[in-house]
């Protein structure tokens, strides 16, 4: 690469503006963009597809994911989806999305078939795991976590987003790669009004793409970057892609939508701030669940089971304990901390200083069963996104071999890095739109599925979700009158986007997100108040006035990193206006207000939603069984879909 | 109007977790394509290999490593900040991946 400057190597069409038209249109080409447009596609009508970045590889699960949740429909599942939702449900206090993860429960393995068919691989076909305890001879399934209610399967999931791009266009859905969609458009513009499509930018030409559409789906991710951001190495500031910013979110607040569980963050797990690349430190969690773990002098660290009762046997890492129905995963992940779903785990680590065990800790996939060692490293270790190459591959290449070698652990399970209280992340079912049985939205034909939708968490989710909206969707559409476009409303929008181009300033998206991410840890930490939200309010109204003015960019890249920002700032006022919107504490949210320090009083159980109206933001409640009978419904609103 | 130009301004020093081999590369630009970060650009110049223009947005997951026809040509390297320390059981000598 040159040291000068470097002439942009794109064609640049900053003037040119193209309209395109459809029945579905879905923004984000992740797992649930994917499965949106599918489902859309195969009950007819025209489907088009827009993503940020490139589809075959884009969104949280784009590079790879080695195990699928809740796939309590199998054929070897214990458990059905009903108790699986309700258990989901009361794990979390009832602060969760009853209606898509029933949706997860029911349907997350028909998709799983679904990507079986077009090429993924989600059995052991190879038989390289034969006779396993965790593979079921019939089906060769294979199971994570609880081998004996098995409703969590090992995935070969780096083949997953590939196959699931191409089925796409065998399915006829119109791609837009490279395509970041910058706003929501409503009949007359007006905010909570029927939308009527969605306004773009291309990355690589700077072109105008106004997408006019009967119903429009949102499958973009959470926000991200809030509070964590590292302006050295942006492209690890948070644990989900760099390109998933929450845009969907921003766009959807403007437009008029209605959010819930906002004011839910929780203290940071994973940044590269921080910590090591996921999954390539020793640890005991999640992909390299149940590893055997020893400290410096190579004695083995005690697992125990939720009562704190030794477990001596390896295979009972795998099973309930004495006395309970089903574990969610092996320990490590806080917010599964409750009594009923409590898996084994290792002893805490001060416990373990306590009984004399010495720092460091090591993971030992030498002293474990052959299949267990090889399902963790090669398997696992190589499916999950960001393990294939930067991980299997690298330190195979640099002479680690599982069958030999210890591998030392940093901070506490999968997270290898620790946190201040201040840097916080949307993780752990964090907040999103409100849905109803259709998926769709308050505002008429904006559907929503994966990370866009309120307590939203992982592929089967998205996948499933997705599928539903798209079907759901497209079903609107047939019957739907298309809404009006509102040329002010895109002239607006048009000036907006294109606003830092050519400014002679030299303010730079990466300023302005660190400036962002420093009001969110002084005034939206650990702790919240009334005067701290407010002043965090001021100073990011104040932002907006000063630098955002002044934002600058060169090329249609770091327009679509400028305009990712401005989302972020939008994303920021979100959270902090949902913040005031709850006044009480809350443990199930991680939500901590100095100034109304009761924890959960019954009052405030329920749903606190936030929505920007005709004048001004407007706050409502649900109650959290919002959902009703989730069989009922599910039938009910699902006839001939 | 706005300026019909657009440029890339020198001064992303971020590490980059990926060597491309000048001689091995086809320049066949599939790590251009695949990357969902758009952090290459394919070299105006046919045959050659991508241009780096935003090393600092890698979100480091290997994609474009992934996608080379050319085993070599597109190599991935562990950042100094994320150097992990493994050890050999039997003979307690440390190496650093």
């Amino acid at each position: 690469m040159s040291a000068g400057k470097i002439k942009w190597p794109y064609p640049v069409e900053w003037d040119k503006t193209e309209t395109v038209e459809a029945d579905v249109l879905v923004l984000g080409g992740g797992a649930a963009g994917c499965f949106a447009a599918i489902g859309a596609a195969q009950k007819g009508g025209k489907v088009v597809l827009v993503e940020k970045g490139a589809t075959i590889a884009s969104g949280a699960a784009g590079s790879g994911c080695d195990h699928w949740e809740s796939a309590a429909a199998n054929p070897c599942s214990r458990i059905s989806p009903e108790e699986l939702t309700e258990t989901m449900i009361r794990t979390f206090g009832g602060y969760n999305n009853g209606i898509s993860h029933y949706i997860e429960c029911r349907e997350g393995y028909d998709r799983l078939l679904d990507i079986e068919k077009m090429g993924g691989k989600v059995r052991d076909t190879d038989d390289e795991f034969k006779g396993a305890d965790f593979r079921d001879e019939k089906t060769k399934l294979l199971f994570a976590y609880d081998y004996f209610n098995r409703f969590t399967i090992r995935v070969w999931g780096t083949t997953f987003k590939p196959a699931l791009a191409r089925q796409c266009r065998r399915s006829g859905v119109r791609i837009f790669d490279r395509v970041m969609a910058t706003g929501l458009l409503t009949e007359r513009g007006e905010r909570g009004a029927k939308v009527a499509g969605a306004t773009a930018i291309h990355a690589r030409t700077g072109k105008f793409i106004i997408f006019k559409a009967k119903a429009v789906i949102l499958c973009t991710s959470r926000p991200t970057r809030l509070w964590l951001f590292s302006p050295e190495q942006p492209g690890i500031s948070e644990f989900r892609p760099f390109p998933c910013s929450g845009d969907g979110h921003a766009m959807a607040w403007l437009a008029g939508a209605e959010f819930t569980m906002m004011e839910k963050s929780v203290k940071g797990e994973w940044s590269g701030l921080r910590s090591f690349p996921p999954y390539s430190t020793g640890n005991n969690h999640n992909t390299w669940y149940a590893a055997n773990m020893v400290d410096a002098r190579g004695r083995q660290l005690p697992w125990v089971d939720r009562d704190g009762r030794t477990i001596e046997k390896f295979s009972d890492r795998f099973r309930p304990s004495a006395g309970q129905r089903l574990y969610l995963k092996g320990g490590g992940e806080p917010y599964l901390n409750v009594y009923d779903v409590i898996g084994p785990d290792t002893l805490p680590v001060d416990e373990l200083l306590k009984r004399g065990y010495e720092l460091p800790f090591y993971a030992d996939l030498t002293s474990l069963p052959e299949a267990e060692r090889k399902i963790i490293w090669g398997m696992m270790v190589g499916q999950e996104g960001k393990t294939k190459i930067p991980i299997l591959r690298a330190y195979t290449d640099a002479g680690f071999d599982p069958a030999k070698d210890l591998i030392q652990s940093y901070g506490d399970g999968w997270k290898s890095g620790a946190f201040l209280p201040q840097e916080r992340q949307l993780f752990g079912l964090p907040g999103g739109l409100v849905n109803n049985w259709n998926l769709m939205t308050n505002v008429e034909g904006l559907f929503a599925a994966g990370d866009t939708l309120f307590a939203s968490n992982c592929f089967g989710h998205a996948a499933a979700t997705g599928h539903y909206a798209g079907r759901h969707a497209a079903a609107f559409a047939k019957k739907a009158e298309a809404a009006g476009l509102d040329e002010n409303q895109i002239a607006e929008e048009r000036q907006r986007v294109y606003a830092p181009i050519g400014r002679k300033s030299s303010v730079d998206w990466r300023q302005l997100n660190t400036a962002v991410t420093r009001i969110m840890q002084n005034y939206c930490g650990a702790f919240k108040s009334e005067e701290l939200l407010t002043t965090g309010l001021n100073m990011l109204k104040d932002l907006r006035q000063r630098e955002a003015m002044q934002l600058s960019v060169h090329n249609p890249h770091e327009l679509m990193r400028a305009i990712e920002v401005l989302n972020i700032m939008t994303n920021a006022e979100l959270v902090m206006e949902a913040g005031r919107a709850r006044k009480a504490s809350s443990r199930e949210l991680d939500f901590v207000r100095l100034d109304f320090p009761q924890t959960d009083p019954p009052e405030w159980k329920k749903f606190v939603t936030i929505k920007q109206g005709a004048s001004g933001i407007e706050t409502g409640s649900r109650s959290l069984d919002y959902y009703g009978l989730l069989t009922n419904n599910y039938e009910k609103h699902n006839k001939g879909l | 109007m706005k300026k019909k130009t657009a440029e890339v301004l020198p001064g992303d020093k971020a590490f980059f977790p990926v060597i491309i081999d000048d001689k091995k590369c086809s320049g066949c630009n599939r790590c251009v394509e695949v990357c969902p970060v758009d952090v290459f650009a394919a070299n105006p110049k046919k045959g050659a290999p991508p241009l780096v223009l935003f090393p600092g947005e890698c979100w480091q997951e290997g994609s474009c490593v992934d996608a080379c026809p050319r085993r070599g040509a597109i190599r991935w390297q562990r950042l100094p900040t994320q150097r992990v320390r493994c050890r050999r059981k039997e003979t307690g000598e440390d190496f650093f991946v």
